[in-house]
């Protein structure tokens, strides 16, 4: 894997969640809270409409860290904060910062944004390498 | 009106969790991995583990069902309607692969309230068929105008 330093970021992630993605992860995770798969219900209990889960975006986070330390052997810790919604069909975007870096043990400040609004937030990934 | 904290510390029976290789397959290929190790079961053995490796967030999978009876606990005194699910943590353990046996105990960690909100922070415990632990989640609600 390359090396990464304090300050560096690691490799952004992108994807884009296609219109039947909350009924796919709903199946996977067991998560059918209709909020993620029902466009009318959605919108009765006020929201935009369906929204993404919120730990299928912390997901994506996860993917982020592990994709750019080489594998999921690496993952030790993430910590997230749950704000605003995401929404199918928009591109979420998963970008992190080195904090600490020491004896092969990684701290990384990471965040998931969708059309510039973070739906993650104040994110913590530890990584030992 | 205050929390009720009286249900901090409690804990709840087990729930137990075989882990599948088509389960790990379709919980992967829903979050985009692309990690041949968590689809192909050669590629896994390939790279040294017994089986497909669940992604770690995958964890999600075979601990929530412990978590749920907390949010139903009247003991509890969640307001669903005004709930959120604010926050989440997991630290991981050794990687769990297809046919491996969890099990999971959850507790109620914290409840308190902040800014005219109340915080239920929830704990589970995830241990695999040889006693180690996987994950330990901490799961953080909250819910307003409490």
């Amino acid at each position: 894997m390359a090396t990464l330093n304090v300050g560096e970021q690691i490799p952004e992630l992108k994807v884009t969640p296609d219109k039947y993605l909350t009924v796919r992860y709903a199946g996977a995770s067991g998560d059918f809270n209709p909020i993620h798969i029902d466009e009318e219900f959605a919108k009765a209990v006020g929201l935009p409409g369906r929204i993404l889960h919120g730990l299928w975006s912390m997901a994506q986070v996860a993917r982020a860290q592990t994709d750019a330390a080489g594998g999921p052997q690496h993952l030790k810790r993430l910590s997230v904060q749950f704000r605003g919604m995401g929404v199918p069909e928009q591109e979420v975007v998963v970008t992190g910062t080195v904090r600490e870096a020491a004896d092969g043990r990684l701290i990384v400040d990471t965040v998931a944004e969708q059309a510039g609004k973070q739906i993650i937030r104040n994110a913590e990934a530890e990584l030992q390498l | 009106m205050p929390v009720n904290t009286k249900a901090v510390g409690k804990a709840y029976a087990p729930t137990h969790y075989a882990v599948g290789r088509e389960k790990i397959k379709e919980y992967a290929l829903a979050v985009g991995e692309t990690n041949p190790i968590h689809l192909d079961v050669q590629a896994a053995r390939q790279a040294g583990y017994a089986d497909v490796v669940a992604p770690p967030m995958f964890a999600v999978v075979y601990s929530a069902p412990a978590v749920g009876p907390v949010l139903f606990d009247p003991e509890v005194e969640l307001n669903f309607a005004l709930m959120v699910h604010g926050g989440q943590e997991f630290k991981w353990g050794p990687l769990v692969v297809a046919g491996d046996e969890i099990s999971t105990v959850a507790s109620v960690k914290e409840i308190r309230e902040e800014d005219g909100r109340g915080y239920y922070v929830f704990e589970s415990v995830s241990t695999n068929q040889r006693g180690e632990e996987v994950a330990r989640g901490t799961w953080t609600n909250i819910v307003r105008g409490v």
